[in-house]
């Protein structure tokens, strides 16, 4: 047995756990031993996978595992791991741990939350490591549906309307994926043979071109939807700003990147012709995204909104870089899905707490807060500068690595394209300085504010774990762009092959 | 004669009961109940014992091994609804005639299983009509309330009328073919005009069965009218054993005009599954919501008849069995509820969750196993629905299909956002449900829960069935 299927047999067994459990303090507590041991549990993969990396095992998927279990249709369990995915593991694991401790507070069914919580964690640890489509799919939907509970129980706000739109949009995305999926199964062995799921071996066959361009704008659409595509993300801002602070965590930092993944992983690996050839189209939408998002940030005074839209813009800058098709930007892509992931969770998880004491999130009814909640404060202030690409945080290398990496490309399309998405940047700086103004500095405004406690001790917990996430990757970024790099081999091979004049 | 096992079976079982029925006083009618349970159970465990396939009457009953597969899930069902229905039959108004429950469901199912066994129309009608006529006696069950009443003569009625049609189809196909048997008749199709008609009438009169738009006006009366029990029946067995036989058919006595009724079918699904979904969003009774709901699935489970392989018929049957469990699931807390409460509107299931957690719980499973979510066994059956069809070719009615999906995800979680996110006044009381009702609860949860994973189930149907090529 794999190493990585303890990734999806623990979250099963905390589950049981939980359920076993007789109060609420043992909920809790089984949660974040369940949590822990898979934080652990990706610590070890990683210094394992760049051990076997180290002792010269260049295959392309390690720690395999591959059943058997529909024959008839030659579904199989099949899971395994390269750079990238490690990469994602490490990140889901270190939200989701964090996460847990950001919902210390939860009064209302906890052993309900923490269920549905981790089933959806285990949804996204399933996808990350499955190489087989069919599986692949299974545990995407997974990962989604626990969300319309979770919204809709413990969300504040328009609540039930945001679950429900969050949850179809998002489905539908599912729903074009399906047909993709089906439908690249279908044509999986172009030179005869048994038709198969399994992602590595059809990344070996070219399939036909017209069923390439079919199908690739339903799986890019598709997987866009939750990777926030211009103008598929509508869901991401009504969600994420009703959703529980622990579910907006998870939501912009892990389950967003599933999008991007499935857009990297299914969509351009296994149709790169149709890809070349289409995606100029989603390049545009994408600049649009990532434009259109940092505007859209500017313009909102609720906390939970303006990290909304943030996302919506990294998101979009993720998509944009996959379809610059070179190894530098699509580095660029994957580092910040990680970068992006620790830092909104951080986001979401201060906002959570400031929220929990101030009662309010729009910014203009706070003010001064760094006196009061000086550890919350400084944490948001390293967020914010994460976010807005200051040397030394995960933000700079992403961005950085995006930029150089889409430049490359030679004509005027793309270079416009990249300076546009590039002058996000500055608006970035603009909305990320403003609501610290506000927010943090000045006066304090509110009289009750001055009984306001600083974090407790699972707040810190929470924040400084995903701050260290963040610096690790600022301060040493070369260890795990490596890993990735390495990662991105077969599909540059394959990008290259279908076109070659990419650089 | 052990071929015709099955059905003697039941017929042995039916003699049983009627004769205990009648040396029970007319207070002690209640004492059936569990006999009848335990006399179900053996009979659907004996069912799964090998045997052996082979044909009586010169072919008109033909027992293989994919029938008798068919007539074990349908056995299942029923014993499941048995167990389910205990509750409803004790209960004071029915003490009086429990037993006609039993011998009702039992000589219909004795119909279906020789209607699923035919080799020949005639046999295939003697069924379909055995299969139906006492269900319209069971949905008028509850004859003092007027809406029973009125679900029985309504169901009547409509099964006259298509059986009618139907026959006329039969007839035309005797007219060009000279022959009722089905191995005869498939050779001579050839898709001369009156075949082509013969073809349309039979297909209409089944269509009333299965209850395709737009042959499906009589459904949502007769579920709401019918007892939780019957209509639970009429949405799961009844049309499960329509969709076996029809698909025998289709893929032997009409493989020849295959094209045709792709054609045909093609049109149907789409019309089935959109306008079943686009009705089940306006209900607000839960028997109406699941009746709408239940057209919709009998469209998807079209989209495997029309994938016209082995894999098309395999995924028929095993969604139908996923259906089974799926619905039978839902139908189970809904008539919980309605014994105990009386209620069975959506809003009364505000807030249930807070109050009934369990029941909350298998209610979700169920729908979110109709729905096709993971790792729920519908979206299994699902899937390999759409793959079915999808390797046909067919596309762009996957896509309308799949998209259908997201609409019945809506209304699906509409009853969720009830159960889970209200909150409510009056909600509904905590109360404790009794063993039976529980015992077939769990039984519906277990077949959610493991159809799915165990790909032996699968497997094992993929190896019984055939395909147009």
């Amino acid at each position: 047995m794999s190493f990585l299927t303890l990734f999806i047999i623990v979250p099963f067994l905390t589950i049981i756990g939980i359920l076993l459990c007789k109060n609420h303090m043992q909920v809790k507590w089984v949660s974040v031993v369940g949590m822990g041991i898979q934080l652990i549990n990706a610590i070890i993969l990683i210094l394992m996978f760049l051990a076997e990396r180290k002792g010269g095992n260049m295959e392309e998927v390690l720690f395999v595992q591959n059943n058997l279990w529909y024959e008839t249709l030659n579904i199989h369990f099949y899971i395994g791991v390269d750079g990238v995915s490690v990469a994602m593991i490490a990140l889901t694991s270190l939200v989701v741990f964090a996460g847990i401790f950001a919902s210390w507070d939860i009064k209302d069914l906890p052993r309900e939350f923490f269920t549905f919580l981790i089933l959806l964690a285990s949804g996204v640890f399933g996808f990350f490591i499955s190489l087989d489509l069919f599986t692949m799919f299974l545990f995407y939907e997974l990962a989604v549906i626990p969300m319309y509970l979770l919204i809709g129980i413990w969300g504040s706000g328009p609540r039930h309307y945001s679950a429900m739109k969050l949850t179809l949009m998002l489905m539908g995305g599912s729903a074009l994926i399906m047909l993709g999926l089906i439908g690249i199964y279908l044509n999986s062995a172009p030179n005869g043979g048994p038709l198969t799921w399994d992602i590595i071996q059809i990344s070996k066959e070219t399939l036909p071109m017209d069923l390439q361009r079919f199908l690739f704008p339903f799986l890019f659409i598709g997987f866009g939807v939750l990777g926030a595509l211009f103008p598929f993300h509508t869901w991401s801002p009504d969600g994420h700003a009703s959703a529980p602070t622990a579910v907006s965590m998870l939501h912009a930092g892990v389950l967003m990147k599933l999008g991007g993944y499935g857009c990297y992983r299914v969509a351009v690996f296994l149709l790169p012709q149709a890809a070349h050839e289409l995606g100029w189209i989603f390049l545009i939408l994408a600049t649009i995204g990532v434009i259109y998002g940092a505007l859209g940030a500017i313009w909102q005074k609720d906390l939970k909104y303006i990290n909304a839209y943030s996302s919506v813009s990294h998101c979009a800058l993720v998509l944009f870089a996959i379809l610059m098709f070179n190894q530098t930007a699509m580095n660029g892509a994957i580092m910040q899905m990680i970068s992006h992931g620790i830092m909104t969770a951080l986001f979401f998880a201060l906002i959570g707490m400031i929220y929990g004491r101030t009662h309010t999130r729009y910014i203009n009814e706070m003010g001064g807060l760094m006196k009061v909640m000086p550890f919350l404060a400084v944490a948001y202030v390293i967020a914010g500068l994460a976010s807005l690409g200051l040397p030394g945080f995960s933000g700079f290398v992403a961005e950085m690595t995006i930029f150089v990496g889409s430049f490359q490309n030679a004509d005027v399309f793309h270079r416009v394209a990249t300076i546009i998405a590039a002058s996000s940047i500055v608006v970035t700086a603009v909305y990320i300085l403003r609501v610290v103004g506000i927010l943090l500095l000045g006066k304090i405004r509110n009289d009750e504010y001055e009984l306001i406690t600083d974090a407790k001790w699972y707040d810190k917990i929470s924040v400084v774990a995903l701050i260290a996430g963040i610096t690790i990757i600022g301060v040493a970024p070369l260890w795990i762009s490596d890993m990735i790099n390495q990662g991105l081999g077969p599909i540059m091979a394959k990008l290259l092959a279908a076109a070659p004049i990419v650089p | 004669m052990l071929i015709m096992r099955h059905e003697l079976l039941l017929v042995a079982i039916t003699v049983i009961l009627l004769i205990v029925e009648i040396f029970l006083p007319n207070t002690q009618k209640r004492k059936i109940i569990l006999p009848a349970i335990l006399l179900m159970a053996a009979v659907t465990i004996i069912g799964f014992l090998p045997g052996e396939s082979g044909e009586l009457f010169g072919g008109m009953y033909q027992s293989t091994q994919l029938s008798m597969l068919m007539k074990n899930i349908l056995n299942i069902g029923v014993l499941i609804i048995f167990i389910q229905s205990v509750d409803w039959l004790k209960q004071d108004q029915n003490k009086e005639k429990v037993s006609e429950f039993f011998l009702l469901i039992l000589s219909t199912l004795i119909g279906m299983n020789y209607m699923i066994s035919a080799g020949d129309f005639l046999m295939f009608y003697l069924g379909l009509e055995l299969a139906t006529i006492p269900i319209a006696a069971l949905a008028a069950y509850e004859r003092y309330k007027e809406k029973s009443a009125e679900a029985g003569v309504k169901l009547i009625f409509i099964s006259a009328l298509s059986s009618g049609i139907l026959l006329y189809g039969l007839s035309m196909i005797y007219g060009t073919t000279g022959t009722m048997y089905f191995s005869d008749i498939a050779p001579l199709m050839n898709g001369a005009p009156l075949q082509v008609l013969a073809f349309i009438f039979f297909f209409s009169g089944m269509a009333f069965k299965i209850s395709l738009v737009p042959f499906h006006l009589w459904t949502a009366d007769v579920y709401e009218g019918a007892p939780v029990n019957v209509t639970s029946y009429l949405s799961v067995i009844s049309k499960g054993a329509a969709v076996f036989i029809f698909t025998i058919i289709l893929y032997t006595v009409f493989a020849k005009i295959a094209l045709l009724w792709s054609q045909v079918l093609y049109v149907i699904i789409i019309l089935t599954i959109t306008l079943g979904n686009l009705f089940a969003m306006r209900q607000q009774n839960l028997k109406r919501f699941l009746a709408f709901s239940s057209i919709a699935q009998a469209g998807f489970i079209l989209l495997g008849i029309i994938g016209q392989s082995q894999t098309g018929m395999t995924t028929v049957i095993y969604f139908v069995l996923v259906y089974i469990f799926s619905n039978l699931g839902a139908f189970g807390v809904i008539g919980i509820i309605s014994n105990r409460t009386g209620k069975e509107k959506i809003s009364d299931y505000d807030g249930l969750y807070r109050t009934n957690p369990k029941l909350s719980l298998v209610m979700m499973l169920a729908l979110f196993s109709l729905a096709g979510i993971p790792p729920l066994a519908g979206f299994f059956g699902k899937f390999f629905l759409f793959t079915a069809a999808a390797k046909q070719g067919y596309y762009i009615l996957v896509l309308i299909a799949i998209l259908n999906t997201i609409i019945s995800l809506y209304y699906y979680l509409l009853v969720i956002k009830a159960m889970f996110l209200n909150t409510s006044d009056q909600p509904i009381g905590q109360f404790k449900s009794d063993g039976y009702s529980r015992l077939g609860l769990l039984l519906c949860v277990a077949g959610i829960v493991v159809v799915g994973f165990t790909s032996i189930i699968y497997e094992m149907i993929f190896n019984l069935s055939f395909g147009l090529f």
